[in-house]
This record gives C-alpha cells, sequence and structure tokens, in this order.
C-alpha cells in the first residue's frame, strides 16, 4: 500500500526531489533485490521506483516483467536481447546500444508470483501514459481481471485523464473496483448505491459477484453468519442436495442407490438366489430391497440407507444459504442495488421487445404488402408473391457482383429489383392469371405451379447455397442505448422503409388517377369500364405494382437475412395470413396485421425465449382463433366493396 | 339399393377391375412369384396406393365439395405419427428386452421403461416418455388413434371454419395455417416426438423380425390395394346419390343451396371429416412403407402437391384423382431419382434431377389453364355420355 500512497503523492504534485538520480543508481541501491527478488522483497524496490519519478521506469518495469533484463558482470542492469552468444544491450538511462558477449551476463528471471507484482505495479504507470491507446488497454485489461491492488491506482489516474470517455470508463471502473475491494464499508456501500442506475451487463456482475451465497447446514441457525436465506429441502433445494451436505460433511452415510443394491445383489448370488430370494423374483424394487437387507443383516453389504432414512436425517437440520461476504450491510445495500438495476433492466428489456416487434412487424409490411395490393385490391392469390421477393434479393445479389461499391449497389439495386419483378408480375398476369379471373382457386394452383418453377430456377441458377446480399458499412452495426436496449441499424432501414411505403401506396390508390381507376376497377369493373377505364390495363398495372414492392422487400429481408431460393416461402403463409389478418383490401388493414403478428410473435417469444418453432406455432393457431370470431380481419370493408 | 347405386357408377366397377388386375399382376411380377420386380419397388407401388387414396379423399373435400384444402397432409402425417409411435415403442421394447435378457438380475418395469424411453428420446436429450405415449404399447389403441386424432382435429377444426363461413382462399390459407402449425410443432424438440428426427426403423414390423421385407412389403401392398378399394367404394357411394347431389351443389353454388333449407355446415363438416379420417388411415399404411416419418413430411408444400396431382388427374371423378396421383408421384420419384435420361444441348446438358420441379411446375399451370379437366378428362373421349 505505501507505495500507492507515495504514487498518489506524486500525482498530486509532491513529487520528492529525486529528479536528479538516474535510474541505475536507483537500482544498484537496490542490486541485491533487483537481482534475486523475492514476493516480499521486491516491494521496496517497486515503491521506491515508483516514488522516483524517473521516466524510464515504466519501461524498465515492462522489460523487467518479460524476463529482457541482464545484470552485466560489473553489477549494471541492462535490457537486452540474446543473439546466439552475443548481447545488444540497451542502456536503461540513455537508451543506447551497444553489443558485449553474453558470457559474464546473466538473466534476470523474476518468478512468477514476482512478476505478477511487477505487473500490478505496472499499471499505475501504464494508467497515466502519454499514449491513450495503452491506457485504454490498462483499463481493458483490469476490467478483464479486477483485483484490490488495482483500485488505488485507477483512482489515482482519474483525476489527470484527459480523454472524456476513458475518463468516464475509469470512473466506472472505479466503482465496480470499490463495490467489490474497499477497505472502509461504508466506501464499498457508497460505490454500491452508485451501481444502482447503471444496467450494464458489468454492474450486475459486479453485483452479483458481492451477492453469491453458498448453501450450509447446521443443527440450529448461526446467529453469527450472513444469512441469505433459509432453504426448506424438497422446496427450495432437492432432497438429494440436502442430504449430499450431510453427507459432504460426514454427518449421515449416503443412501444406497438402486445401482448399488443391484450391483450388490449380482455379487452375491449363491445357487441361483440372493439370501433366500430366488432370482427370478428380483424385478421389483421391494423384493430387492428385502434381499438387500438380508445381506445387509449378515454383513456382506453396508447397511441399507433408504430414502426414508435420508428424509428422517434431514428432519434434525436446518438448510440456508449464507452470503460469501459478511457484512450484511454490504450485502443489504447490494441487494437493494441489484433489485432497482433489475427494475430497469426490465423496463429495458420491455423497450426492447417493443423495438424486436417494430421491427419485425415492418418485415412482415413490406412483405404482404404487395400481396396487400394483388391479393387484397385485385382479390387474385398469388402464391408466387414468395418468389418475387426472392426475385427481388437475387437481383440485388447480382448487381453487387457488378458492382462492388455496397452504397452505390444498394442504391441501383432497389429500382432494378423494382423493375425485373415489375416485369415479371406483368408478364405473369398477361400469361396466366387473366385467364382466371373468375376462378380464384385455380389462380392459387396456377400461381403455385409458377411459384415451384422459379424456385427450382433460381437453384439452378444460383445454386442451393446462401447468397450474401451484403449491407453497406453504414448500416453496419447497432443503435446502442445501453447493455439491454439496441437496434441494429438495418432493422432501422427497413422500418423507414417500410413507413415510406405505407405511404406512398396510401399516396398511389388515395391521390392519384392510377389509384382511383384502380379502386374503380375494384369496386364495379364494369362500370369502371363504361366510364372509359381499361380494366386490363388497371389489372395489369395493379398487378405489376405489387410484384414490383414484392421485389424491393426482397432487397431489405435480404440484406438482414440471407438469399436462398427458399427465402419466399418462408414469407408466403406469413404474409397471407398478414393480409386476412388485417383485413382483405385496405393498406390500413396490411398494417394492423403486421403489427399484430409482430408484436405477438415477440412477445410469446419473450415468454418463451428458447423457443421460436413454439412461438410460431402458437401464434398461427392464435390467428386462426382469431379468424374464427373476425372472418374479414381487424379493418373490415363496409357495404358494397365488401361483396365478394 | 347396392345394385343401382353400382349401376349408376359402373366406373367403380371399372376402377376395381383395374385394381385387382394391377394387384395380381404384381404379385406375379414380385420376388413371390417371378422375381422380375425388385422388394423396394413393390414398397414404392404400395406407397403410390396410399397416396392415391388421399388423392381420392382430397378429389372428395375439393372436386366434389369445393373445400380446396391445403392441409390434408396434415391428417396423413397424424396417421403414420400413431402407427409409427406403436412400430417404434414396440420394436425398442423387443431390443430392450433382448439387452436385459444377459444380465443376472431381471429388470423392474421401471427399469425397461427408463431404457426404451432413452433409447427413443435420447436424440433430443430426454429419457421421459410424455403424455402423447400413453398408449404406445397398444396396437390397438394406436389404431384408434389414427382415426379418432385425425377425426376430431378435423371435426374442431371444420366446425370453428364453416360456422364463421370461412370459405374460398380464405379457407385454403387457414387449412395451409394449420398444417404449418402442426409441422412447426413437431419440429421441436419437446413435442415428444423426436423432433425433426421424427420416428424412424418403422419398416421393420415388431414380431415379424425374420419374415423378409418382401414378404412385408408384399402385405402392405395388398392392405394398400384393399383400403384404396374400400376407400374408393365408401366414397364413390357418397358422393352418388342425394347427399352426393348436395355435396355437389354446395361447390356450385353454396348460397343457393343454404336457401333451399340444407344445413351447408353440416355437409361440409361431414366431407371434410371423413376425407381427414381416410388420409390419416392412408398415411398409417405408407409410413410402414417409407420407413420413416418426420415433420417435413407434413410441410405446407406436400398438401399444395396432393391438390396438384388432383387437379392434374381430374377434379370431380374419382378415378381421375387415382391417376394423377399415380401419375405425378411415380413420373416424379423417375425424373428425381435420376431414372429419365439426361438431355444434352450442347451448351447445357438438362439434369431431370434439376429440371423436373420447373417442368412439373409449368406443366400444371398449362393444365389449370388449357385442361381443367385434366388427365381424366380424355376418358370423356372413350365413354359417350348418355344424353
Amino acid at each position: 500500500m505505501t507505495r500507492v500512497f507515495v504514487l498518489l503523492a506524486m500525482l498530486l504534485g509532491f513529487s520528492p526531489a529525486a529528479q536528479a538520480q538516474d535510474l541505475q543508481n536507483l537500482l544498484q541501491s537496490h542490486a541485491q533485490e533487483v537481482a534475486d527478488p523475492g514476493r516480499q522483497s521486491v516491494g521496496i524496490v517497486l515503491d521506491d521506483l515508483a516514488g522516483s519519478g524517473i521516466p524510464q521506469v515504466a519501461t524498465f518495469l515492462e522489460q523487467w516483467q518479460e524476463k529482457n533484463v541482464w545484470q552485466g558482470p560489473e553489477g549494471l542492469f541492462f535490457i537486452a536481447t540474446e543473439d546466439g552468444d552475443t548481447l545488444t544491450l540497451t542502456d536503461i538511462d540513455s537508451g543506447e546500444q551497444s553489443t558485449a558477449p553474453a558470457a559474464g551476463f546473466t538473466q534476470l528471471k523474476p518468478n512468477g508470483g514476482v512478476r505478477r507484482v511487477i505487473g500490478t505495479a505496472l499499471v499505475q504507470f501504464q494508467l497515466m501514459d502519454p499514449d491513450l491507446t495503452r491506457r485504454t488497454t490498462a483499463v481493458a485489461s483490469i476490467a478483464r481481471r479486477p483485483e484490490p491492488d488495482q483500485l488505488a491506482p485507477l483512482l489515482g489516474s482519474i483525476a489527470g485523464e484527459v480523454d472524456a470517455t476513458l475518463k468516464a470508463r475509469k470512473i466506472q471502473l472505479a466503482n465496480f473496483l470499490s463495490a467489490s475491494f474497499a477497505d472502509e464499508a461504508a466506501d464499498r456501500i457508497a460505490a454500491i448505491d452508485s451501481l444502482a442506475t447503471d444496467v450494464s451487463v458489468e454492474a450486475r456482475a459486479v453485483l452479483n459477484q458481492i451477492l453469491t451465497t453458498s448453501p450450509d447446514m447446521a443443527a440450529e441457525l448461526p446467529t453469527d453468519a450472513n444469512i441469505a436465506r433459509v432453504l426448506t429441502p424438497g422446496a427450495d433445494m432437492s432432497l438429494d442436495a440436502a442430504y449430499a451436505l450431510l453427507v459432504d460433511a460426514g454427518l449421515a452415510a449416503p443412501v444406497t442407490s438402486q445401482e448399488a443394491i443391484k450391483s450388490a445383489l449380482s455379487e452375491n448370488i449363491t445357487g441361483g438366489r440372493v439370501g433366500d430370494m430366488p432370482l427370478v423374483q428380483l424385478h421389483t424394487l421391494e423384493n430387492r430391497a428385502r434381499a438387500y437387507a438380508q445381506l445387509a443383516d449378515a454383513g456382506t453389504v453396508p447397511p441399507l440407507v433408504t430414502t426414508g432414512d435420508r428424509d428422517a436425517a434431514l428432519a434434525g437440520y436446518v438448510f440456508f444459504e449464507t452470503y460469501d461476504e459478511a457484512d450484511s450491510a454490504i450485502t443489504d445495500a447490494a441487494q437493494a442495488a441489484l433489485a432497482s438495476v433489475e427494475t430497469r433492466v426490465a423496463v429495458g428489456q420491455a423497450a426492447d421487445l417493443t423495438l424486436d416487434a417494430l421491427s419485425l412487424a415492418s418485415i412482415y409490411f413490406l412483405a404482404a404488402i404487395g400481396l396487400a395490393i394483388t391479393f387484397g385490391v385485385m382479390g387474385v392469390i398469388n402464391m408466387a408473391h414468395g418468389e418475387f421477393i426472392m426475385m427481388g434479393a437475387y437481383t440485388g445479389y447480382v448487381v453487387q457482383l457488378f458492382i462492388p461499391n455496397y452504397t452505390a449497389s444498394i442504391i441501383i439495386a432497389l429500382p432494378l429489383a423494382f423493375a425485373v419483378t415489375f416485369a415479371a408480375g406483368v408478364a405473369m398476369e398477361r400469361l396466366v392469371i387473366r385467364h382466371l379471373y373468375h376462378r380464384p382457386l385455380e389462380t392459387l394452383l396456377a400461381t403455385f405451379g409458377i411459384s415451384i418453377a422459379l424456385q427450382q430456377l433460381a437453384k439452378n441458377i444460383f445454386g442451393t447455397q446462401a447468397r450474401p446480399l451484403t449491407s453497406p458499412a453504414w448500416l453496419d452495426g447497432a443503435l446502442v442505448f445501453n447493455d439491454v436496449v439496441q437496434i441494429s441499424y438495418i432493422r432501422i432501414a427497413i422500418f423507414v422503409l417500410a413507413v415510406i411505403f405505407l405511404f406512398l401506396i396510401l399516396f398511389v390508390l388515395k391521390r392519384t388517377r392510377l389509384g382511383l381507376e384502380v379502386r374503380a376497377v375494384t369496386q364495379n369493373p364494369g362500370m369502371a369500364a363504361s366510364m372509359g377505364i381499361n380494366p386490363d390495363r388497371i389489372n395489369m398495372l395493379t398487378f405489376g405494382l405489387g410484384s414490383g414492392i414484392a421485389g424491393i422487400a426482397g432487397v431489405a429481408i435480404g440484406l438482414y437475412a440471407k438469399v436462398t431460393s427458399e427465402m419466399g416461402a418462408d414469407y408466403i403463409v406469413q404474409s397471407f395470413m398478414t393480409v386476412v389478418v388485417g383485413g382483405v383490401g385496405n393498406v390500413w388493414g396490411t398494417l394492423a396485421g403486421a403489427s399484430l403478428i409482430g408484436f405477438l410473435q415477440k412477445g410469446i417469444e419473450w415468454l418463451n425465449p428458447s423457443n421460436t418453432l413454439a412461438a410460431q406455432t402458437y401464434m398461427i393457431l392464435f390467428i386462426i382463433l382469431f379468424i374464427q370470431f373476425r372472418p374479414k380481419g381487424i379493418v373490415a370493408l363496409k357495404g358494397r366493396a365488401a361483396a365478394d | 339399393m347396392k345394385n343401382s347405386f353400382l349401376i349408376r357408377n359402373p366406373s367403380t366397377l371399372w376402377f376395381l377391375l383395374a385394381l385387382s388386375l394391377f394387384t395380381i399382376g404384381v404379385t406375379i411380377l414380385s420376388e413371390a412369384g417371378l422375381g422380375i420386380m425388385s422388394t423396394s419397388f413393390v414398397k414404392t407401388l404400395g406407397k403410390t396406393l396410399c397416396l392415391c387414396l388421399i388423392a381420392v379423399a382430397m378429389d372428395v373435400v375439393w372436386g366434389y365439395c369445393g373445400i380446396l384444402s391445403l392441409g390434408h397432409f396434415a391428417f396423413f402425417g397424424i396417421g403414420g405419427y400413431a402407427v409409427g409411435m406403436w412400430l417404434m415403442y414396440a420394436r425398442t421394447e423387443g431390443i430392450v428386452l433382448e439387452g436385459f435378457a444377459a444380465q443376472t438380475i431381471p429388470p423392474t418395469a421401471q427399469e425397461i421403461t427408463d431404457a426404451i424411453g432413452n433409447q427413443i428420446f435420447g436424440v433430443v436429450g430426454s429419457s421421459e416418455f410424455p403424455m402423447i405415449w400413453a398408449f404406445s404399447d397398444s396396437l390397438f389403441m394406436q389404431l384408434m388413434l389414427v382415426v379418432l386424432v385425425p377425426g376430431l382435429l378435423a371435426l374442431l377444426f371444420g366446425w370453428l371454419a364453416f360456422r364463421s363461413r370461412v370459405t374460398g382462399v380464405y379457407l385454403s390459407i387457414l387449412t395451409q395455417a394449420m398444417t404449418l402449425a402442426l409441422a412447426l410443432y413437431l419440429f421441436q424438440n419437446d413435442s415428444g416426438l423426436r423432433g425433426n428426427n421424427g420416428l424412424s426403423g418403422l419398416q421393420n414390423i415388431p414380431g415379424y423380425e425374420n419374415t423378409p421385407q418382401s414378404t412385408i412389403s408384399l402385405a402392405f401392398f395388398y392392405a394398400s390395394a384393399l383400403a384404396v378399394a374400400l376407400g374408393y367404394v365408401l366414397f364413390a357411394w357418397i358422393t352418388s346419390g342425394k347427399m352426393g347431389s348436395v355435396i355437389k351443389a354446395i361447390r356450385d353454388n353454396e348460397s343457393r343451396v343454404r336457401f333451399l333449407g340444407y344445413h351447408v355446415e353440416s355437409y361440409k363438416l361431414f366431407v371434410f371429416t371423413i376425407t381427414a379420417v381416410v388420409a390419416a388411415i392412408a398415411g398409417a399404411l405408407y409410413y410402414p412403407q417409407a420407413g420413416i416419418i418426420n415433420p417435413a413430411e407434413i410441410a405446407p408444400i406436400a398438401s399444395i402437391y396432393l391438390a396438384v396431382w388432383v387437379a392434374i388427374g381430374g377434379r370431380g371423378r374419382l378415378y381421375g384423382a387415382v391417376i394423377g396421383a399415380a401419375f405425378v408421384s411415380l413420373l416424379s420419384s423417375w425424373f428425381t431419382g435420376g431414372g429419365a435420361p439426361a438431355i444434352p444441348l450442347g451448351f447445357y446438358t438438362i439434369q431431370w434431377t434439376d429440371w423436373w420441379l420447373v417442368l412439373l411446375g409449368l406443366s400444371f399451370v398449362a393444365v389449370t389453364l388449357y385442361a381443367p379437366k385434366g388427365i381424366g378428362g380424355l376418358f370423356d373421349y372413350l365413354v359417350r355420355k348418355p344424353s
């Protein structure tokens, strides 16, 4: 500890007037300890070195720790590298280099314990190193392996820190260290209290570290121990675990296991019997126990300890958990801090879940909005919609093959994907769908045929393995609020894209000539035609529009998931359900459907986090039930437009 | 009555005749006869017969009643799982008992159960028997479950759906959602049915370990043929006569039938449930021949293929469904099994394993557009309709 105070004094400007001295002289005054240091004796050397304020000390300590310091024939210390029989010597003070034969030099090899002490002493130098990266590394190494000794140098280095981020980090780390290691209980409690607002994983780890418990038992509850809680065997801990404590303490014999009984029986078979029990009757546990008891009576095996004996033995003791930390004031403070942190974490998780659900909803919305137009507005079932999504994603992939700049390629890919799928949609409408307008079920099957053909075609062209669609660098990473709440930029981009499309579609349908004609044809094709609208053309354009949007959705989905020939199939059922749940023929309905499904799925996943499959299963079941009660979806059309 | 039913449906007699000839032909060619046909091909034919049976059921529910169910393979799969559970349990029990026979101390009942559980569920990291395996030691109970579980599921699902007048494409999507939900559920490791490993080793029939597979496959082939025959007659009977007329009328105009005073929902529910049960029976016969069942079999795509078969074969005629299922599934295994010769084009060689699905998809579009009657429609040219 002394050297720490010397160091602090030095920091605060009370540097002793030892500046004139050079390092070699200082080392020579401790030559014996430096040459052959012990864990205790090295402390004095380090204190003096730290107190000297000589700038070369840090370098020397590093080299010493790494066994690069050699002692010359005259007892002088050098930093040296060995090269065959010669040494390249570096003067400790001046840094001048020279060579000398290795003979007569001895390498200083401090043992592991000493090196660790040196390392700790080094931290104070590194923490104040003028080089920012070295300071950051030192702080990171403390965070990785916190030790009590590091607290004081860390505290000392805070005042002199010039980098604001690193200073904040140092203060945080100092809080962690003093929460765990400060000498005074009051200091620790103050530090622990300051952690109550910190939701970082590290802070929680520190608090949990303070609150570690171990199970214990005694005949009566001890009054001097810091007891976390009393355990009831069978409820808070298993009977076996409780009994294991007794057995470990040597207070009871272990329960004779069924395997032990079985092996004891099979070792003591005489003439087809164990005791007076024939072998064939040993197929029940009772008979085995009886046979074993006979063996035990005869003294061939240890006496039988049954689960009944175990329970009886347990009744004589109390079981409890004690904190490894003896001071109850500290554990109480930690408990309170942890409770407060956990409340904050729960709030954070709720926020995080909302963000997740929002981004899932926007993905579903993007995937379904094209379908909402073709299915919802035109009443055409397009099972190949998922394959249009896939086509869009592959378009993005192909564009990236030609344009290596990711930002430029995405900017080109979005309209190109729209163009490609728009053309595909128009072609499909002209060739297949327009012949089937009055047979919706057959549209479903014909488009399914197209879907499997397209899927296999993609497999033939691009292979079965997933293709990457790389997002530009500015979409990498995540917007991090704290350790609990964060969202990746890609998801934000998808959300933004979904919002843009929502308003774009609404604008096209409600505010443009095309939208007016689409709605007219949807409501009454015959009347629309007699007003001079060409329903064929409108149907073609509407279908193209819906397909084109699927292509853009494909690029967006490909950015965060992999591009495979099956990616479309993964979305098709969900997309249909989004449209159906939301209410057919209404963009707002699709938005409502996507939000409901997105939030519901994340909600169920949160209840059962290990199991995404289960979440999907329950969600589909919910949707099936939901449709029973609102067959027309959340936003149902009314009046004539609702007619089938 | 029986007489008049068969006279009104001469195609049923023709079908039964063709089926018997086919069965006899296969017997002669198989290893029990001339030995020209391999055991695996007999199995393929047996499986195809099961697919024909579910296709007939699909035809009744879609071609006759107008309900495009995209979920009938769910029932098929449930039937397979129900039988598979017994097959797997009984076979594992045999293996476990053999293992215990070597030990000097006889095992307790609990030890046997634990060992079987370990064997079956070890692959999903468990050894406990889930609730749904409660009857797996009894063949009779599991056979009952083949009928009961899909029947009740179809009854519940159909009641909910038809009651709220979910029709047309909405119903199709709903049935697809149902089969997707079931498949996703079964994919979980803790579903109690071994997750995506499914049930395997089903081709080994407990009690017949020493019977050669050639005999077993022939036995299953006969059973499948019998099931197809019975199913065909049952559905031919249902779809003829008064009830058949109502069912067909529902397909053509549901509201009008309702206004005429028929309780449309009951008819639909009846058709939906009975076809589900038949589909399950087909599945129960199919999977012991396939040897393995896993949740991928229940994925929505399978049910859509079912609709494809029926459409290609010709909807609204039972033999059309049989032809479609047999034709497409055999052709499919010929193409994907590498049986079809590759076509070299000079610059590119068409490998049918890669291009078969493209061909199927496009020909399906062509059939829907240009030949809505399917292959079965060809028979109309043979038979002059009585005026």
